[in-house]
């Protein structure tokens, strides 16, 4: 793998920019993998790349049925955080974090992860304890937290409505300054890359149409470019995970949605932080690029088209004018949407399956980028140990057979 | 003076002067000039510059498409970032800027990044900015401070928006000679029609040709359709509204304009209007884009298309320069030569074709206009605007260079690549494009909602065919709705015949792509050629992953100029053809809205409605704070002479223990539920006995989901054998009714059980206290209010002081109480009858803290403060509601592995150790203060309060194993690290026999 850095920018403007190297080759499958991922999105690119760094698999293929990282890598509002309420998800998020923290400077990828601080804000009496209750359990798990009154919060966003007449008058939030944005597609092609490089082959236009099992362990998949053998399958496959579960005759407790976001035309920068409403229910950040990055709820009927409802967008755009009443005259540039299967108790699966050899890594609702790198660690280590990691072990599909759920749907009421 | 205002011609009004400025500078213009052509008019060339190389940019288009004359209009609070000069109509004082450029648009110190161009070439700062570590924030404010064009506005909108919904059976989308003509003919077979266009008056490219309908004028043939369709009482016909989004089911949504072009604020009504259109059939008719040549330096201003040339000359009587070339490689470029040489322009054709056009050429040779033909235009001279071209000889080979070129001088560059349908909006609606191997554009193919496209947007190029194009379609979408339309005569055109376009994406240059002057695709991201090609070998080859890392067709005209070249030249490298690159995702919205606009009429308060008691204006007469509970808004507590809430608080729970209290509880959900099947259905709903309730009874009642985990509860009355009265919590109230109902209809169809919301029907006044039987007595009661006759958990009609009532004898503070359900019409005056009738016994009013700290004190607890979604009532001590005898929603989950062990989370009281600390609700608890983190939780505190009645703080908790740790010392993790020691008890903090309440 060559290099970046300034540097090679300005070798590469002497040569004309003739001497770049492609990020990943475009390899044809091979017959045999020692392990193959399904789903070239960021979290199975950050797979392949942690089985092939951190556990020495390195022959290892995504397929990908369409373009890396088009999926919901591509799609979301690109928010990281870590403070989530109950402890299994706050270390599990917790280890992203940390690796978000270093991940540039690892694949050697600009991924532009900004710790500009993401506020969670509180509208009501029940909102605050539920503040209380998050930053407190947050900061005795090691995680950076604190709880900030309204007026904190009109300092660090001056645009923001703090007033008490507001029909939802802001009492408060709770901030992660270590929290902020990255930039998702860098994060695809950079595992991408970095993962090529250790010998991973990254085959695209290339659909799993069935996984082949003999008695009860995995041999490998039918794909559109011929069957790949197998005896380990690591599915990440946000938005199909049911489709391919039922491949393999499995039935996944998950239901799955369109989720819509949309950016502004590109502005002067007008807004330093992450803003979220659970209460107003929306979110808000601006790009390195100056666009407003926004989105909200999700449409509430189940579908596999990754498109919403003009109806959804509308209330989105009410709640943003509702915090920052200024915005009204700002543009709607580009909406999309994108599909993603949530769980009853809005936390993932990362899980062994009843097949051998077959794993999956799904359910991640609507936040699963800030997961990411962390997402690929714990499952590289599922797939190459054949037994979670002890940050995935509560996210066993079993639990919703227990009961041991993780509920975070009280502290996430909204999309994120 | 406007130098390049032409002496006649256009539809401006001469008479009608206005004057506006531009970064700083005061120009004037006529009405009917849009910003673009008043600045082209006043010979301004420069208006912007681009958002990474900051190069000089003048205007190209003259529509939606413009990617370079992005303009600051406005000031203060109404101010408009991002506007396109070319769709910003002019009107006096109309004040605008340059959105780029510093210290100024002329010299601009980031102009050095277009110096150093080849490093910042696609996807360069994923490249770089990452050592040192810690220095991202600082390229990151440096990089953002670069980005970005406009400013957004500091203040709140001073204006409104309004919403409509609309039903049609034909939506037309846009109103040139296609749509017009499909507009009538459905409009004649009797159709509810909508029609719209984005601009200021119908006509499409009728307004910027010169061509004649019928004999006449095309302007007057489109006056006469839009009169007819006025005149019909079947057609709404609206103008400057952009149809931008296209939803499922045929739901359009249609931006009206209604007036920005009239001044900076909306005088009188709104700013703009949306139109939510449920259409029957579209017709798609919004035409189509010229594409730009892609050749060195094709972004100096003065480089412009040829069709926005033609439109600044014949629609607004301007020509944007004094020496033209024409460059081409289709016949339609012809007519802007015509037009150029009309308007005394001395111009020059360079057509790449060797054969030139068809009847077209003819005619300007007859005109004596000079064309090269099989030239090409190699390079742009000129920086800050085109002073002139280098042209050279070309023999139909697209890798070749060129040693030898000639200059010819001019200042304006008209370029026409050849066309592309605007096929966003049949994209957006999930159809399907075909690549046309003749016409060199993507056509619709495949339709995926009931729509038809029309016109240029269907790739027809000629009048008289977009006109023919119209009446099917217009005939095919009435026969859709089952109407029978009438024959309608094809106008009378006059048309020529065409030579074939020369498929020429990318121009050659005088050296290879690599190497020769930049040769933009996209001009508002900068993105070139050689990007692209960068892209490439980078492996970035998927069309979509082209896009991301190199911003192609990501501005904010959504790439409507350079897609189709960008996508051609991606395939030219690859050895692809372009249908097998194939386009982008065409995403809503066409072009960009406001947020006012999606938001309409629900900002401010109307945000959310806001739901008040009928007696809100009594406590608000009181003085009581309101707190916000889901849509309601609650009295707080009822301050006395400027105490606070504690001090309130502590008087109102003391009042109503000793005395008697009054509070509002008409916020709680109610809901009849009544049926033959009424009991089978409640059953499975509640966990406890509802069968065995006797008629008169009430009883607590709690439901649980499917997992266990309790959702709601409330009190519920049998009020008949088939009839249940329930009610349910204030933020849970249109959940329940919902789940209930998603139920009925989707699991158990077969239950004959109708359910009413009775919540803003009936009020209810909770009286509680010692003295509460007295009051009501004192009100005048129809009924025995002695426990014998109306005992505890009871309900029986009754008329109070003259009214009827339903009352409950239930409690939720422990005392003897009554809760009176009263028709909200009279509700407001029983509770002033009971303030009177309760005068002797100090009757005291309040609000739901002390409400809060009522039921706390006992125990009671509330779903959703001291329940979260994971709580089971096996873990809150209510197995005594859990049936044994029947089956019910969420029980066999209770019985689930980890719904059963033993150290679940259990509802326990806590009290401080030091007897006066009040734990904030949400603090943590942990066993032990001093282990390292991450700190293991055994819990949180839920309520928390001081009782006044008990002297000392009480809270409620979920602790880990609760039940059994009775008196055991745990502690509350509080901010800044502080630790309280906290004592495990009962949740009963008072009265736990229940003795006060039934007597």
């Amino acid at each position: 793998m060559k290099k970046y850095s300034g540097l090679s920018l300005v070798t590469g403007a002497l040569r004309h920019n003739r001497n770049w190297q492609p990020a990943w080759r475009k390899p044809d499958p091979k017959r045999e993998y020692d392990a193959i991922i399904v789903g070239g999105g960021g979290h199975g690119l950050a797979t392949a790349y942690y089985l092939a760094k951190e556990h020495g698999v390195r022959n290892v293929a995504v397929l990908e049925k369409g373009w890396i990282g088009g999926g919901n890598t591509g799609r979301n509002t690109t928010i990281v955080r870590s403070n989530y309420l109950w402890t299994e998800a706050s270390l599990l998020y917790e280890k992203s974090l940390k690796l978000w923290e270093n991940l540039s400077q690892e694949l050697n990828y600009n991924v532009m992860f900004s710790q500009r601080g993401v506020y969670n804000l509180g509208h009501t009496l029940q909102d605050m304890r539920d503040i209380e209750r998050r930053v407190g359990a947050n900061r005795l798990n090691g995680i950076d937290a604190e709880v900030v009154n309204a007026e904190q919060v009109k300092q660090a966003i001056p645009l923001i409505n703090t007033s008490p007449d507001a029909r939802y008058p802001i009492l408060g939030a709770s901030l992660q300054r270590r929290g902020g944005v990255a930039r998702h597609d860098a994060v695809a092609w950079g595992f991408a890359r970095a993962a090529d490089a250790l010998g991973v082959d990254i085959i695209e236009q290339c659909e799993v149409t069935a996984v082949n099992r003999d008695g009860g362990q995995v041999t490998g998949v039918e794909t559109t470019r011929g069957r790949i053998a197998s005896k380990k399958i690591g599915v990440v496959v946000a938005g199909n995970a049911s489709v391919l579960a039922s491949m393999a005759d499995l039935r996944l407790p998950i239901e799955s949605h369109p989720l819509q976001a949309f950016v502004s035309e590109p502005l002067k920068p007008v807004l330093d932080t992450v803003v979220m409403s659970g209460a107003v229910h929306g979110y808000i950040s601006q790009s390195d690029k100056g666009e407003l990055v926004i989105g909200a709820g999700i449409d509430a009927y189940l579908g596999y088209g990754q498109r919403g409802s003009f109806q959804t967008i509308e209330h989105t755009m009410e709640a943003i004018i509702q915090l920052f009443p200024m915005f009204s005259r700002v543009r709607m540039l580009r909406s999309w949407g994108g599909i993603v299967d949530v769980c009853p108790d809005a936390c993932p699966i990362i899980s062994k399956t009843p097949v051998q050899g077959l794993y999956f890594n799904c359910g991640w609702g609507t936040g699963g980028f800030k997961a990411t790198p962390g997402s690929g660690w714990v499952f590289a280590h599922t797939i190459a140990q054949d037994r979670p990691h002890e940050l995935n072990a509560p996210f066993d599909l079993n639990r919703f057979t227990t009961g041991a759920l993780i509920d975070e749907h009280g502290a996430a009421a909204v999309a994120h | 003076m406007q130098l390049d205002r032409l002496k006649t011609g256009g539809r401006i009004d001469r008479t009608r002067p206005l004057n506006f400025r531009f970064n700083g500078k005061t120009y004037s213009g006529f009405a009917g000039d849009t910003l673009a052509s008043a600045l082209l008019a006043n010979d301004v060339a420069l208006v912007s510059r681009s958002f990474k190389l900051h190069r000089p940019r003048g205007i190209v288009g003259a529509g939606a498409e413009e990617p370079n004359a992005i303009v600051q209009v406005g000031t203060g609070a109404s101010t408009l970032p991002n506007m396109r000069a070319t769709q910003v109509e002019l009107y006096d004082g109309l004040e605008a800027r340059s959105t780029k450029g510093w210290p100024n648009l002329r010299f601009d110190l980031a102009a050095l990044n277009d110096r150093f161009s080849k490093v910042f070439g696609a996807g360069f700062y994923y490249k770089t900015f990452m050592r040192p570590k810690a220095f991202w924030k600082y390229y990151e404010r440096f990089i953002r401070a670069s980005a970005g064009f406009g400013i957004a506005p500091t203040e709140p909108d001073p204006d409104s928006y309004e919403h409509r919904n609309a039903h049609c059976d034909v939506l037309v989308a846009g109103g040139g000679p296609a749509g017009l003509m499909a507009a009538l003919v459905a409009a004649r077979s009797g159709a509810r029609v909508i029609i719209a266009d984005e601009q200021n008056e119908f006509g499409g490219s009728l307004l910027s040709g010169s061509e004649s309908i019928d004999g006449k004028p095309a302007a007057e043939w489109v006056n006469a359709v839009i009169a007819e369709l006025r005149d019909r009482g079947n057609v709404t016909v609206l103008t400057r509204s952009t149809v931008f989004g296209y939803y499922d089911h045929n739901f359009i949504a249609v931006a009206e304009h209604c007036s920005d072009h009239k001044g900076e604020r909306a005088a009188d009504g709104v700013r703009e209007r949306l139109w939510r259109v449920r259409a029957d059939q579209v017709v798609l008719a919004q035409g189509a884009f010229e594409r730009p040549l892609v050749f060195c330096n094709n972004d100096r201003p003065g480089v412009m298309t040829a069709s926005a040339v033609s439109t600044y000359i014949n629609r607004y009587g301007v020509c944007p320069g004094k020496r033209a070339v024409v460059f081409t490689n289709n016949d339609s470029a012809y007519r802007t030569a015509l037009d150029l040489n009309n308007a005394g322009i001395p111009v020059v054709v360079v057509d790449c074709r060797k054969s030139g056009a068809g009847s077209l050429g003819a005619t300007a040779d007859a005109a004596g206009i000079t064309v090269l033909r099989g030239h090409i235009v190699s390079d742009v001279i000129g920086r800050h605007r085109v002073s002139g071209i280098r042209i050279a000889r070309w023999d139909g080979d697209t890798q070749s260079t060129f040693d030898s070129t000639i200059r010819i001088d001019c200042d304006l560059l008209a370029m026409s690549g050849g066309w592309s349908p605007a096929v966003h909006l049949h994209s957006q609606s999930g159809g399907t494009n075909a690549w046309d191997e003749t016409r060199h554009c993507f056509v619709p193919a495949e339709s995926a909602q009931a729509n038809v496209s029309a016109g240029a947007c269907n790739g027809h190029w000629s009048l008289k065919a977009c006109l023919q194009d119209g009446i099917d379609a217009g005939a095919e979408v009435a026969a859709r709705c089952g109407l029978r339309t009438m024959p309608v005569e094809l106008p009378v055109t006059t048309e020529g015949t065409d030579n074939p376009m020369q498929a020429l994406w990318r121009v050659p240059a005088s050296k290879d792509p690599d190497r020769c002057p930049k040769q933009f695709i996209d001009y508002q991201n900068d993105t070139s050629v050689a990007d692209v090609r960068l892209a490439a070998r980078e492996g970035y080859r998927n069309v979509e992953h082209v896009k991301r890392y190199t911003a192609l067709g990501f501005g904010t005209d959504q790439g409507k100029l350079g897609n189709i070249n960008g996508m051609a030249i991606l395939a030219e490298c690859l050895g692809k053809t372009i249908p097998e690159v194939g386009t982008t995702t065409f995403r809503p919205v066409y072009t960009p809205v406001t947020f006012g606009l999606g938001a309409g009429e629900n900002v401010g308060e109307l945000f959310d409605p806001i739901r008040k008691t009928a007696i809100h204006e009594r406590h608000q007469a009181a003085g009581s704070p309101f707190e916000v509970v889901g849509q309601w808004h609650r009295p707080w507590y009822f301050p006395q002479g400027g105490e606070d809430l504690h001090a309130a608080v502590a008087r109102e729970c003391l009042a109503t223990r000793n005395s008697v209290g009054m509070m509002d509880a008409s916020t709680l959900g109610k809901i009849d539920a009544r049926g033959p099947d009424v009991v089978e259905f409640l059953e499975r709903i509640y966990t406890h006995d509802v069968g065995r309730m006797k008629v008169g009874r009430c009883a607590y009642g709690i439901m649980l989901r499917e997992d266990g985990m309790l959702m709601d509860d409330g009190v519920m009355a049998r009020l008949g054998e088939h009839q249940y009265y329930l009610t349910t919590t204030t933020g849970g109230a249109a959940n329940v009714l919902n789940w209930l109902e998603t139920w009925l209809q989707t699991e158990w169809p077969e239950l004959k059980v109708y359910l009413t919301s009775l919540t803003d029907s009936f009020s209810t006044i909770a009286v509680a206290g010692p003295k509460s039987r007295d009051v009501l007595q004192n009100a005048g009661c129809s009924i025995d209010l002695g426990k014998e006759n109306f005992s505890f958990m009871s309900v029986q009609q009754a008329v109070l002081a003259g009214f009827p009532v339903q009352l409950f004898r239930v409690s939720f503070s422990g005392e003897l109480a009554f809760e009176i359900n009263i028709d909200s019409a009279y509700a407001s005056q029983m509770w002033q009858i009971l303030m009177e009738s309760g005068k002797e016994f100090d009757i005291t009013p309040y609000g739901t803290e002390t409400m809060h700290v009522l039921r706390a004190e006992k125990g009671f607890v509330i779903v959703g403060q001291d329940t979260d979604g994971s709580v089971t009532p096996v873990d809150l001590g209510m197995n005594w509601l859990l049936s044994k005898n029947k089956d019910f929603l969420g029980k066999r989950s209770l019985s689930r592995q980890d719904c059963v062990r033993d150290d679940r989370k259990q509802l326990v009281g806590l009290l401080s150790v030091d007897g006066s600390t009040v734990v904030p609700e949400g603090t943590q608890l942990i066993e032990d203060p001093g282990a390292p983190k991450p700190v293991p939780m055994c819990g949180h505190v839920t309520s928390s309060y001081f009782s006044a009645t008990l002297g000392h703080p009480i809270a409620m908790a979920l602790v880990s194993a609760g039940h059994r740790r009775k008196d055991e010392t745990i502690y509350a993790y509080l901010a800044d690290n502080l630790v309280v020691p906290v004592t495990i008890v009962s949740p009963v903090f008072y009265d736990a026999k229940g003795a006060r309440q039934n007597v």
